[in-house]
């Protein structure tokens, strides 16, 4: 027998989408608006975030971070915890380029005001470039190997406050120092009034507007508290529903509800920005597992398909970002202490076979493949990191080459040591955070999921707020952009909720 | 916890020892309890997947341990190094997909095992804590 309840307003998801959405609706409980989060990870308490890589990575991620698209070549990264993916990424808040939101061609959406609301999350989230004593070697050396390789290299802007260096960013912040969802948005919106359930797992909405809810048993064992509704199956009855839970959380939601609307387009779209970890040993030990992660970039997405960005990874996730195996694979890593490391992003396009679909269980399936055009960015990139990685003094490179280690008497020859045929699926660790789109935002049916306010096409009650609106990639990292985007479905929501809510159910469906 | 006679390491062992050995030769260097404590890591990793993944994992096992007796008149377990390495070097740049895929997650699974131990990370001289800068003074 499944519990049931009855709220106004329910927000799927935690995240940098869910988490803007409830803090910006969260005014509207004073008026005697019943609002609920539901999401589908636990709450962390602040000791358990231990910094352990395993131990964190398998209480944060899906799948432990290794959740594989369907042809296995590809793992994507995304977290199931209150506050969503805030919780473990780097804090990197870069607002999105005008080029970008002009190529996405939206009607009624302007970089302007979404540069606005960015700003808007900024201010709020501590956005601020770190202080110069506490940039570690590895950013240094990326900074001078950058500029000395030619490249434009520019410093993130990160929303820590109090950031004390553990580099532990993606296994969570140890230290609070991290201003994710979880640490502003989300307190903000349940000191309002707003109830956040988590363990929740929305299995389907139905046309009456009703959510089919599982909520999970805390393992035994297991990290994070016990959800603040009783395990087992529970019904959630609606008047509006805003999903929140990314680009794979909220597509696959909505692919196995029953939604009395035709969405052609739902699924579509989908982009991540491939990534790749490239190391290079220096002869000297450098301070790299210290310090804030990811400090600067070089942005030439729009030249040449690629970011790169400075990152430091943790003994496994570095381990099986190698290529290879055996000797020289293991001579690498006992250099830890003297490794540089960057990370490369190819910017890809929407194409028709990259798609998010559902198998007959209702779980994710996303299918991926590289484009011709996204496989250049990576190499393209692979080679500048390459040039980078030399100019700051490095004496090899390990990367996607045969053999994999590129001595520094080789950096002359780089566009021949490396090149796309070392690229193979399969062969190379591939793997994405930056998940967008699958209920892109547009005109229509024919070419989109919601309009432009996140509204589902012929569903009024229903909005998107998440990185799966995104019509194509961002070309940056989307963070401070989801909430911007959010910001614009809690507005869209503020000035129709009346309406909405006192229509009746079944007036509302069409 | 060992690894459940359920679980494709326990019917398996020697085969996983032994890619385990090409991938990273540190490991024919570990101890009983360390490598009790590396197929743990594996194990539990390999609960988590779904049956279907764990008995595409065991027949991929089987293969290995198998497909060398062709070829070079041994099974996996019984080859030596140079040998082991060149055969699964030569399935990891294989045309096939699938082959490198597998491959590369069993792989994955080993490094997994060898560097999620605190001993392995400390012999490399990852230094991460969570006090950050202040551990370094």
């Amino acid at each position: 027998m499944s519990e049931a309840h009855a709220y106004d307003i329910v927000v799927i998801g935690s995240g940098a989408g869910g988490g803007t959405v409830a803090q910006e609706l969260a005014p509207l409980v004073r008026d005697g608006v019943r609002i609920l989060v539901l999401e589908k990870g636990p709450r962390f308490a602040d000791q358990e975030f231990t910094g352990r890589e395993l131990e964190m990575a398998e209480a944060l991620y899906q799948d432990g971070g290794a959740f594989l698209t369907r042809d296995g070549t590809m793992t994507l990264a995304f977290a199931q915890a209150y506050g969503g993916s805030t919780v473990v990424y780097t804090g990197t808040s870069l607002t999105a380029p005008e080029r970008v939101i002009r190529d996405w061609g939206i009607p009624g959406l302007e970089h302007a005001d979404l540069a606005a609301r960015s700003a808007k999350y900024a201010d709020q989230n501590n956005v601020h470039l770190l202080e110069e004593p506490l940039i570690n070697d590895n950013n240094r050396l990326f900074v001078e190997g950058g500029r000395k390789a030619g490249y434009r290299v520019e410093q993130f802007p990160v929303n820590v406050k109090g950031c004390r260096g553990s580099s532990l960013c993606n296994l969570g912040c140890p230290n609070q120092a991290k201003q994710g969802t979880n640490r502003v948005q989300l307190p903000r919106a349940e000191r309002a009034g707003v109830e956040v359930v988590t363990r929740a797992d929305v299995r389907s909405i139905s046309p009456d507007r009703t959510l089919r809810v599982r909520i999970a048993e805390r393992p035994a064992g297991a990290k994070g508290a016990p959800s603040e509704w009783a395990p087992g199956e529970h019904v959630v009855q609606a008047r509006m529903v805003v999903c929140a839970g990314g680009a794979i959380g909220s597509t696959t939601l909505l692919l196995r509800s029953p939604l009395p609307a035709r969405l052609p387009c739902l699924g579509r779209g989908f982009t991540c920005h491939p990534a790749l970890i490239l190391v290079a040993e220096h002869p000297h030990a450098i301070t790299n597992d210290v310090g804030h992660p990811k400090s600067y970039f070089v942005d030439r997405a729009e030249a040449e398909r690629f970011v790169l960005e400075t990152c430091m990874y943790f003994p496994f996730v570095t381990a099986k970002s190698l290529t290879g195996f055996g000797p020289s694979h293991s001579a690498i890593m006992r250099a830890f202490p003297r490794l540089q490391m960057i990370l490369i992003l190819a910017c890809d396009h929407a194409t028709g076979m990259n798609h998010i679909a559902v198998d007959r269980a209702g779980d994710p399936v996303v299918h991926y493949s590289l484009t011709d055009d996204t496989m250049e960015g990576l190499v393209r990139g692979t080679r500048a990191a390459a040039r980078i990685f030399f100019a700051a003094g490095a004496r090899r490179v390990h990367a996607p080459a045969d053999p994999p280690l590129i001595e520094a008497r080789e950096a002359g020859r780089l566009d021949e040591r490396i090149a796309a045929r070392h690229f193979r699926p399969g062969t190379v660790a591939i793997s994405a955070a930056h998940l967008m789109g699958g209920c892109g935002m547009g005109r229509a049916p024919a070419d989109s999921v919601t309009d432009v306010w996140g509204r589902v096409h012929g569903l009024p009650w229903l909005r998107v707020a998440d990185a799966s609106l995104f019509p194509d990639s961002l070309e940056i990292n989307p963070y401070l952009t989801i909430m911007a985007v959010a910001d614009r479905v809690a507005e869209g929501i503020r000035r129709d909720v009346r309406d909405l809510l006192a229509a009746p159910l079944e007036a509302a469906h069409a | 916890m060992t690894p459940s006679s359920a679980s494709p390491l326990s019917s398996q062992r020697d085969t996983f020892r032994a890619v385990a050995m090409s991938v990273v030769p540190e490991t024919a260097e570990l101890d009983v309890a360390q490598w009790e404590e590396a197929e743990r890591i594996v194990a539990r990793a390999i609960a988590a997947r779904p049956s279907r993944v764990q008995r595409q994992l065991a027949l991929l096992l089987r293969c290995l341990e198998w497909i060398p007796l062709l070829l070079y008149g041994h099974r996996l377990s019984r080859l030596d190094s140079a040998r082991r390495a060149k055969f699964l070097d030569s399935l990891q740049t294989s045309r096939l997909l699938l082959v490198r895929r597998g491959v590369w997650g069993l792989r994955t699974l080993v490094l997994m095992g060898y560097y999620g131990r605190p001993a392995a990370v400390a012999a490399i001289g990852y230094r991460a804590d969570p006090r950050g800068w202040e551990a370094r003074r």
